[in-house]
């Protein structure tokens, strides 16, 4: 099937320079798989949201174009912008309305006759259905969040943007997030999702972008990015402490703690030979014993960290 | 043309003014009957007819025009000003309408507002004085036209403001002058020579003008002129709003 392997989205060559002369964005070219999930991560300023923004229609592109399901986000708006859903960062909801009234606005303004059995479908999914009838400005911050996400969720979209959806969320609201969002994908809705949350793009994302001062600097599969950039590390807790490594160690890479009874050493995993028994073998020649070994591999964290680090 | 969405938008719109019906439709009434208490009754009782009529009912077509033109600005620039400021308005801005299904619904909801407002307080009005409308489908037409028209200017500086102090400031500061030095309470042939052409210069004076042609048959410049420059508005006002969607001034960056 030919539809099933073309981007869902397809991003060429955007770029944003905003009117203050900030250049948000910088030659983004990156495209969204069909049904999978997808995690854009970055620190704080570095074109996320920017990039998001550009797709749903809120902000024009300097350059560049944007396809969503093969339809231009800008002469074919209508069509590319009835199959988003947007979840935004900020807590923005009408403080007067009710929670059916807003969602079934929803769903009309994005051009869906009204179908109340799918509103209530989506207030009970969200566990908002006992607050349907409620002032919002009386749901706690958590019901607010769902709710936004009910509104996103109001005209059947096939894709759906979650920027930040779990900033000020408490752990099981977060968990309960995470589901919703594996539930999503079950019916073949494609999710993008940002996040500061690196665990968060570890447990959900299939893949993984990393922005950097608007250019995307990796598009990864997840388990890839993890294999590749991930680094494993043996610790041995040495019987006595040791001055410095002995010269007869000197072709590992090691490390020596500070108060000489630790030895780590740091291996790529992906190697055949990752040079263990090597270094087991030249440390008891060496006579140096140890009365413990640990080891430990990169969290997606550590990999996010230096990646950004090197891209600065 | 997306109409669910023209549909949501204008229920939206229209389920805030019933929200809101103490200071939409109660607080217009009231001070227009207050208008009529101390013009008509106290004031009024004192000044002969004008061009004919009592003076009673020759300004219920310009108080009439007063509460339209300020409500009709009020409720459009509110209606668009709000979504922005709580930032609602991402919702709007990704949907897939079109500029002129949000100007059509916005401002749609604002005139049915004003309009309403309109004949409420014509039937207000004819609890304290004799009324009489020589031509009802003019009169309708000025109605309907301005109210249009200044919810589009309403819409406007919805759009321009950007808080609440100048949400304010173009009502207060202009469209309520000009509407009271407009010939709202008086025929501007009582005015000094130099003053009646000044007072040409201001677009109420058409529209109190035309509206009240429509009741008594008289008016302060000729019918043709008084249409003629209400659409001369609408058309002005029509072509601002597509500027600011074309640019996105305010809207997108």
């Amino acid at each position: 099937m030919f539809a099933s392997v073309s981007p869902i989205i397809s991003v060429s060559d955007v770029s944003k320079t905003y009117a203050s002369g900030f250049q948000a964005l910088k030659g983004i070219d990156l495209e969204i798989r069909r049904g999978e999930i997808f995690a854009l991560l970055g620190p704080n300023g570095a074109g996320k949201t920017t990039l998001i923004s550009i797709v749903c229609g809120i902000v024009n592109a300097t350059a560049g174009r944007v396809l969503v399901d093969g339809h231009d986000i800008v002469a074919d708006y209508r069509a590319a912008r009835s199959r988003i859903g947007l979840v935004p960062q900020e807590l923005t909801t009408d403080a007067f309305e009710t929670p059916w009234a807003t969602v079934s606005f929803s769903r009309g303004l994005f051009g869906k006759a009204p179908n109340p059995a799918h509103i209530e479908k989506v207030l009970k999914d969200l566990s908002l259905w006992d607050k349907k009838d409620s002032r919002i400005m009386t749901l706690s911050g958590g019901m607010k969040r769902r709710l936004l996400i009910a509104k996103a969720l109001s005209h059947e979209p096939q894709i759906l943007f979650l920027d930040e959806p779990t900033a000020g969320v408490d752990v099981e609201l977060r968990r309960g997030m995470w589901q919703l969002v594996h539930a999503l994908r079950e019916r073949g809705v494609t999710v993008i999702l940002t996040t500061h949350y690196i665990d968060e793009a570890e447990e959900m994302a299939d893949r993984i972008g990393v922005i950097s001062k608007g250019e995307l600097i990796v598009v990864e599969e997840k388990a890839e990015l993890m294999r590749k950039l991930g680094r494993k590390q043996l610790t041995l807790q040495l019987h006595g402490t040791l001055d410095r490594i002995p010269p007869a160690l000197s072709r590992h890479q090691l490390e020596l703690s500070r108060d000489g009874s630790e030895l780590t050493y740091t291996y790529d995993a992906e190697v055949e030979g990752t040079g263990i028994v090597a270094l087991l073998e030249d440390l008891d020649y060496a006579g140096i014993r140890f009365k413990d070994l640990q080891t430990s591999q990169s969290s997606l964290e550590d990999i996010f960290v230096s990646l950004v680090r090197d891209a600065r | 043309m997306n109409l669910h969405a023209v549909r949501a938008i204008y229920r939206f719109e229209m389920a805030r003014a019933g929200r809101t019906v103490l200071q939409s439709i109660v607080s217009p009434v009231i001070s227009t009957s207050l208008y009529f208490v101390v013009f008509g009754a106290a004031i009024g009782s004192r000044i002969q007819q004008v061009g004919g009529i009592a003076y009673g009912s020759f300004i219920v077509p310009g108080l009439i025009m007063l509460s339209l033109l300020t409500q009709s600005v009020s409720n459009a620039s509110f209606g668009i000003y709000f979504p922005r400021f709580t930032g609602t308005i991402y919702e709007l801005l990704s949907a897939p309408v079109s500029y002129l299904e949000i100007v059509m619904s916005y401002v749609g909801a604002a005139a049915t507002k004003s309009i309403i407002l309109g004949l409420i307080i014509l039937a207000t009005a004819a609890l304290f004085v004799p009324l009489h409308i020589e031509h009802p489908v003019w009169m309708v037409l000025f109605l309907v036209l301005t109210a249009v028209t200044f919810s589009l200017l309403g819409f406007i500086i919805g759009i321009w403001a950007d808080g609440f102090e100048k949400l304010q400031l173009v009502p207060l500061l202009i469209v309520t002058p000009l509407t009271f030095l407009g010939g709202s309470f008086y025929s501007i042939d009582i005015l000094p020579p130099v003053w009646q052409k000044v007072t040409l210069f201001n677009p109420v004076v058409y529209l109190v003008s035309g509206f009240r042609w429509s009741f008594y048959g008289i008016a302060d410049v000729s019918v043709p002129v008084s249409l003629g420059m209400t659409v001369i508005f609408l058309a002005v006002f029509m072509a601002i709003v597509a500027w600011i969607f074309k640019t996105g001034y305010r809207l997108k960056s």
